[in-house]
């Protein structure tokens, strides 16, 4: 027992201590919100599922996108946007819109995976549009070509999410997110509905081979560590100059400090 | 006599009997350096040249400075089967097929960061302390020199590799390079050996950036530290430390060892940065092609306040008799930078023709003792951090929650009224801190201990500050302002007058200061207590 | 009491304090001991380099917190030379700290200024000698020395004539002609109007004859920004309307301020983004300048679609594309 005071008294019990509690408290929280970002989409009756989709809709949506999807003052209409789109925004969590900002963020989802399936098809029964790509049509290993997917993002992606897909500024304050942990799936269906600001990605523009070139490209880059050290980012020399600016610098006058000092 | 004292001997004598190096040898290991830890940032900038030269020695044996198109072949996947520049091809050769070829590039690249930050933090304490007073205002030319050059042979360093972010900054230069009036257009041509990109720039820019500049740098060092060296090293006033004499150590053994160690210490936490940092990861930008782009484009950080110059000008551009001049390139990109550049090479003369001060300075000027001087500093550095956060607005607005479009206007509006705000404000703390000082001397420490008298009045104890330190918060003079005659013996005014009245104006303006605590003032307080 | 103010002296330097190494053997043992580890040390930090650069696998990654997923073969170099190095610093400084002798030494410093009967020496040399040169009584010396040398300054300058062909009409002219078809960049597809649907963006350059190749200098002028709105949207002149078809307006893609890619296109402002210094451009008034630095709109290509169907250019563009310059507009 006198260890156990004496130990509680150390002058280092106090820091490792909330060490271990800012631990457990961050990866619980980790785990507890990772969310399951690939859903398997089983093909139920279609009615059915447009029955509940509506149900959902008018619960959910329609204060904001009209009774009949047909959209008002703070929400376009849905009519025409497809499956793809609504497949995209709410199992990305951008709909529902948490507050009226200047952009949707990519959140935690609300509804699940087979409320999101009901969703898109109840929208998708309002007029045709772009639909859900199949596990066949996501085949990016096989059917994609890395390098031509990284000149394919530099040329036509870039520009918005950066380099490295880590995201970028657009006017206004919105933003173009960072294209890092979505599903391959949420990739391809925001080339083609287009999501707020970004533009809409035609096939005809952007082959679907195209396409899957990219997303190859997309996810060989998120699994590639960065191979010279810290990746700062991968923003670029904004970041570079700030580590010069404190760590290098710091480091040397430390050091330089300590040159100078009298020995004891 | 020892056997290796006799070897040694013989090779000094046979060395000195064919250049007589034993006379300047014995005079120049005893010579004197003060030691204190601001004066080895100006070596930061010459450990880190060092550096440069041998890594980017290492890396010439690999690099292929050629704009010619081919296909890469490498191990690196996401690139395989590209088109692409040899330049291009040959750094992603060091970085993945050369061993060690990518530590290099790392440490080149941090090292020539450190390069440019150790010039300003140099150049920072050389300005704040005065150092750049006669005799040593050549060295503080050859200085701000070291600095543009610098800032040029970083530029054409990073610009090699050919990669989308560097070409882009190479698009950048070449847009100012065709809006200068009249010839621009030809230099562009005449660079670029025909349109932009062409195929003649890299290598005309390898030829700039690993000879002729290195080589200027190596002569303009070379000047630089001689005049140190036969000036001697200003020192910071204190007790024993006069403007006729040098208080430090020996070059032989403790200077030798303490900066040949700096030495080594430089070296290794550039090396350590190479090692855990990674640094342009250029096969992630891809190779370059005008056509493309990344969002959060930057140059390094010691461009980045010209680029925020560039993205803050008002769109301003005349067009007169059909001949056209860009305005909004002109002016951020040539034009205030020259006037800047040109402002700080001339410094030290016009601080003197201010202050009608023309004798020679060794004791340095402690910051607060010369408020005029440290709060034009101040302003300086505004100017230049607003600049320098406008250069990564759109990373910076990203990252906190603003827009873009916020940054802007902050910063056109910033740069203009923040600077004189910081120079009231610190100008305010300077004459503070010598009234701070002024108390320090008069009245002693406050000790915090307080006592009850007698009387019942509390009052706290100050304990009377030693001689040295006394001697270290009075020993600065405290120039008087000029006053030069506007009119001469007959009342009638002089020519050069409107000069004079300016020059009286400014020493005064620069001789604001709060009154020196003297040794009768303390006396008679002494006898009040 | 007397008139004269009396500031404060110069104490002198003060009295040297020893160091524990000094005075004391065994601290003096302990700080050679220091100084020899940290040059083991360093060392050990070669091996660690040598061992990584000749055996360390370069596949291997591990997880190192705040670093990520590093590679150890170059954190093994990297490291071992950080190592290396820092230490030899770190032991010679700390050699010189607590053992080399730290008394401070006094020297004198010595006025630049030369003796008066030197600086009156010099005058005199420099005197005569120009006297004995004679360029004062030799005007005609003088001239035509000053005419020779600069004349031959000359020819430096001019042997540099060849470093690039004259501008010419390059700057003013790209590949568009009346006719040129759309293609994609990369891809080389020509595009349809049916293609691209209301909201896309496609990346496009001039077509090129099979087996011709495109040069970068080429796309640096060529490429173009085709974009599709809702006819309805546009705020034209009946002029440039006639230069979009059915909703699709082609812009250079080239920024008209310093020649950046500008292709961020918002979807729902209508508005093109450039990302190097924040010009934006108002798609529907012909990307005309709304905020940021650019003074000019992006030039538009006058479209339209072909015998096939294809989207092409009706003539060349208006105006030279990119970065201004002196004589643009002559």
């Amino acid at each position: 027992m006198k260890r156990l005071s004496r130990l509680r008294r150390h002058r280092a019990t106090g820091p490792i201590l909330l060490f271990f509690a800012l631990f457990t408290i961050g990866t619980t929280f980790q785990v507890a919100s990772a969310v399951d970002a690939e859903q398997t989409t089983t093909i139920a009756a279609r009615s059915a599922a447009i029955d509940e989709g509506r149900e959902i809709f008018l619960k959910g949506c329609s204060s904001c996108h009209g009774l009949n999807a047909e959209g008002g003052e703070i929400a376009p209409s849905l009519i025409g946007v497809g499956a793809a789109s609504v497949d995209f925004q709410v199992a990305t969590g951008r709909m529902p819109m948490g507050d009226m900002s200047m952009q949707a963020m990519r959140k935690t989802p609300v509804y699940n995976a087979e409320e999101v399936y009901a969703l898109a098809m109840y929208v998708a029964s309002l007029a045709p549009g772009p639909e859900i790509p199949t596990e066949e049509m996501l085949n990016y290993e096989r059917d994609g070509s890395t390098a031509e997917g990284g000149e394919l993002f530099r040329t036509n992606c870039a520009m918005c999410h950066n380099f490295a897909g880590q995201g970028g500024a657009l006017t206004q304050g919105k933003y173009a997110p960072t294209v890092m942990g979505v599903t391959p799936r949420h990739i391809y269906e925001a080339m083609i509905t287009g999501p707020q600001s970004m533009p809409v990605f035609s096939d005809k523009t952007i082959t679907p081979e195209e396409k899957l070139s990219m997303i190859k490209w997309i996810k060989a880059a998120e699994a590639e560590p960065q191979l010279g050290g810290a990746a700062l980012g991968r923003v670029g020399p904004v970041t570079e100059g700030l580590l010069v600016w404190t760590l290098g610098i710091g480091l040397l006058i430390g050091v330089a400090v300590w040159l100078a000092a009298k020995a004891r | 006599m020892t056997a290796r004292e006799r070897i040694a001997g013989n090779v000094a004598g046979y060395v000195d009997d064919r250049t007589g190096a034993a006379k300047w040898m014995k005079k120049n290991l005893t010579k004197v350096f003060p030691d204190h830890w601001s004066f080895l940032l100006g070596e930061i900038c010459l450990y880190s040249f060092v550096i440069l030269l041998l890594s980017g020695t290492f890396l010439t044996f690999w690099f292929d400075p050629s704009m010619r198109e081919v296909v890469y072949e490498g191990s690196y996947e996401p690139l395989q089967g590209l088109e692409m520049s040899a330049a291009y091809a040959s750094t992603l050769d060091i970085s993945f097929e050369v061993r060690g070829g990518l530590l290099m590039r790392q440490i080149h690249h941090w090292a020539a960061l450190i390069f440019m930050v150790g010039i300003v933090v140099h150049l920072m304490r050389v300005y704040f302390t005065g150092a750049f007073r006669k005799p040593r205002e050549f060295n503080w030319i050859i200085g701000v020199g070291l600095l543009t050059l610098g800032i040029v042979e970083g530029f054409l360093g990073y610009s090699l590799p050919d990669d989308l972010l560097s070409g882009t900054g190479i698009r950048i230069a070449e847009a100012i390079m065709q809006a200068i009036p009249v010839v621009g257009s030809y230099l562009s041509f005449f660079a670029f050996g025909g349109g932009f990109p062409g195929v003649a720039f890299i290598p005309r820019i390898y030829v700039v950036h690993v000879l002729i500049l290195p080589a200027i740098f190596l002569a303009l060092i070379t000047v630089h530290l001689m005049l140190v060296w036969y000036q001697k090293h200003t020192q910071f006033p204190g007790p024993g430390r006069t403007e006729k004499n040098v208080v430090g150590y020996p070059l032989m053994p403790v200077y030798m060892a303490k900066a040949g160690g700096f030495f080594f210490i430089v070296f290794g936490v550039t090396a350590f940065l190479g090692a855990v940092a990674s640094i342009n990861p250029l096969w992630l930008y891809g190779p370059y092609t005008p056509g493309q782009i990344s969002a959060g484009s930057q140059p390094d950080w010691y461009m980045g306040w010209l680029d925020g110059l560039v993205r803050m000008a008002p769109p301003i551009e005349t067009v007169t008799f059909g001949y056209t001049i860009s305005w909004n390139i002109l002016i951020p990109g040539l034009i205030l930078p020259g006037i800047m550049f040109t402002a700080l090479a001339l410094y030290p003369f016009i601080e003197s023709w201010a202050n009608g001060d023309k004798r020679e300075h060794h004791l340095l000027d402690r910051p607060r003792n010369a408020p005029t001087r440290t709060a034009i500093g101040a302003m300086a550095l505004t100017f230049t951090l607003v600049t320098l956060l406008n250069g990564g607005n759109d990373i910076i607005a990203t990252t906190f929650d603003l827009t873009i479009n916020q940054m802007m206007w902050f910063s056109r509006i910033g740069v203009i009224v923040l600077p004189p705000l910081a120079y009231v404000i610190t100008k305010r703390l300077c004459l503070s801190l010598q009234r701070a000082d002024r108390d320090l001397v008069l009245h002693g420490r406050e000790t915090g201990r307080l006592v009850r008298m007698p009387n019942g009045e509390f009052t706290e104890i100050h304990e009377p500050i030693s001689a040295e330190k006394a001697w270290l918060l009075t020993s600065h003079e405290q120039l008087a302002p000029l006053e030069l005659p506007e009119h001469d013996g007959g009342g009638v005014r002089r020519p050069g007058a409107i000069k004079n009245k300016i020059r009286n104006r400014i020493s005064r303006s620069m001789a604001t200061a709060v009154p020196k605590a003297t040794q009768t003032e303390r006396q008679e307080l002494e006898g009040h207590h | 009491m007397s008139n004269e103010i009396e500031l404060i002296k110069d104490p002198g330097l003060p009295a040297h304090v020893h160091r524990r190494a000094d005075t004391d053997p065994k601290a003096a043992a302990r700080a050679e001991r220091q100084v020899a580890t940290l040059f083991i040390l360093s060392a050990l930090g070669t091996v660690l380099l040598v061992y990584s650069y000749l055996f360390v696998d370069e596949d291997i990654f591990f997880f190192i917190p705040v670093l990520g997923n590093t590679n150890a073969h170059q954190l093994g170099l990297g490291m071992g030379m950080a190592i290396a190095l820092f230490c030899i610093g770190a032991g010679l400084i700390h050699w010189a700290k607590t053992l080399m002798p730290d008394e401070e030494v006094i020297a004198q410093r010595h006025e630049f200024k030369s003796e008066d009967e030197d600086r009156e020496d010099f005058v005199k040399t420099v005197k005569a000698g120009a006297a004995a040169a004679g360029l004062g009584r030799r005007p005609l010396i003088k001239r035509t020395l000053g005419a020779a040398l600069g004349l031959s300054a000359i020819s430096p300058v001019l042997l540099l004539g060849d470093l690039g062909p004259l501008p010419g009409n390059q700057l003013k002219t790209t590949s568009w002609k009346k006719g040129t078809r759309l293609v994609t960049d990369p891809g080389d597809r020509p595009l349809r109007p049916e293609d691209l649907e209301v909201g896309a963006v496609a990346q496009t350059l001039p077509a090129i004859a099979p087996g011709e190749h495109r040069s970068l200098n080429d796309i640096a002028k060529d490429a173009v920004l085709l974009i599709r709105l809702r006819p309805e949207e546009f705020n034209l002149d009946a002029e440039r309307l006639s230069w979009t078809y059915e909703g699709i307006i082609a812009f250079s893609k080239i920024c008209s301020h310093m020649g950046c890619a500008v292709a961020l296109y918002e979807q729902q402002t209508k508005h093109l983004l450039c990302p190097c210094h924040q010009s934006t451009f108002d798609v529907t008034r012909a990307a005309k300048v709304i905020f940021g630095p650019s003074a000019r709109p992006l030039p538009q290509l006058p479209i339209t679609i072909d015998a096939e169907g294809y989207l092409v250019a009706q003539a060349p563009f208006n105006e030279p594309v990119g970065p201004s310059f002196w004589g643009r507009s002559t």
